[in-house]
């Protein structure tokens, strides 16, 4: 016999972003999703914007790795609440693997989450975490053709962080050719020149998540 | 190889289908992908022959659906086909488009019995 099913393959994962969500929507925190290629500077980026924003806000991390608790480690050390989800060999993260990580958190004392995905400039891309924005970072020594090879990651950015700035002069980056190339891809998202290690830039970035997080917390961003 | 938890997703979707029609063998499975999701055909193929093994789909026939990117003018309402580098309206030159088609991941339909 033959059945009609006509429904998304991610639909499972779509309902419990959707969960994940409205609990932090409730919770008025603002949760963004970290993406970009191993060594980027992922991590490096992460303590930046702690730096930048503890004074102001509460702040939690949920780090994504195939294995290994070295980044929570890493972050746990500055005095921010950490929880490392274990992949076991997935490339990037799903919905119901943060809505487990989220039980260990104590969402209505907290003003930001930070979720680091799997180093993976691909994956991440399809799978909804019920985040308020994806966000991506790549590296100067990556080199500006990334967005020709791997576009869908720059279509579905909010923001873009180009990091390693301050390595710049060193690699044969067309940082023209970048700006044009992402902005065909996404007009809308800002890019961020940023070095996470100097603190150049930084500031740029954590002004826009900070308006971010203002928007939940006064219930303006649902989105 | 984010077609592992896609197939997973496939896989999950078709059972539960054939299980609610009292079925208990798939013979073949209908989807839909756009092409702007990057699913690689050679890998899709490779993991839904690995999770198949041990379900009612285990000799199942994966029939993939692909559609290309298709967006509609918001300036001037037509519709065309674009790459993902370009998507500029043909007839009056607008950058202003909605998508309309390029982004599935559906799953369509079931032969079961």
């Amino acid at each position: 016999m033959r059945i009609d099913i006509a429904k998304d393959v991610l639909e499972h994962n779509d309902a419990l972003a959707e969960q994940n969500r409205r609990r932090f929507a409730e919770a008025g925190v603002f949760v963004v999703d970290l993406m970009a290629s191993p060594g980027a500077g992922k991590t490096t980026t992460i303590l930046a914007t702690i730096a930048a924003l503890r004074d102001r806000y509460r702040i939690a991390v949920i780090e994504g790795d195939i294995a290994s608790r070295v980044d929570a480690e890493k972050i746990a050390e500055h005095g921010i609440p950490a929880v490392q989800i274990n992949t076991g060999g997935a490339c990037h993260l799903e919905s119901a693997m943060i809505q487990r990580a989220v039980d260990h958190l104590d969402l209505d004392a907290l003003d930001l989450v930070i979720v680091e995905n799997v180093g993976n400039l691909v994956c991440p891309t399809e799978f909804d975490l019920g985040e308020h924005a994806k966000v991506m970072i790549l590296s100067v020594p990556e080199g500006h053709d990334k967005p020709y090879k791997y576009p869908g990651i720059f279509e579905i950015s909010e923001a873009v962080i180009l990091n390693k700035y301050d390595t710049l002069a060193v690699f044969d980056f067309d940082e023209a050719e970048f700006r044009s190339v992402v902005g065909r891809l996404n007009p809308r998202a800002p890019i961020f020149p940023m070095s996470a290690k100097t603190g150049e830039g930084v500031a740029a970035w954590a002004d826009w998540l900070a308006a971010r997080i203002e928007a939940v917390k006064e219930g303006r961003d649902d989105a | 190889m984010h077609e592992m938890g896609i197939c997973d997703g496939i896989l999950t979707a078709a059972v539960q289908a054939a299980t609610s029609a009292g079925a208990s063998r798939i013979s073949r499975i209908e989807v839909s992908i756009g092409e702007l999701t990057e699913v690689m055909d050679d890998a899709l193929r490779f993991a839904f022959d690995a999770l198949r093994r041990g379900t009612m789909a285990e000799e199942a026939v994966l029939a993939v659906n692909y559609l290309e990117a298709r967006s509609q003018c918001t300036e001037c309402g037509s519709e065309f086909r674009h790459d993902r580098f370009d998507p500029k309206c043909p007839e009056c030159g607008s950058y202003v488009i909605t998508l309309v088609q390029g982004r599935e991941l559906r799953i369509d339909a079931i032969d079961a019995e």
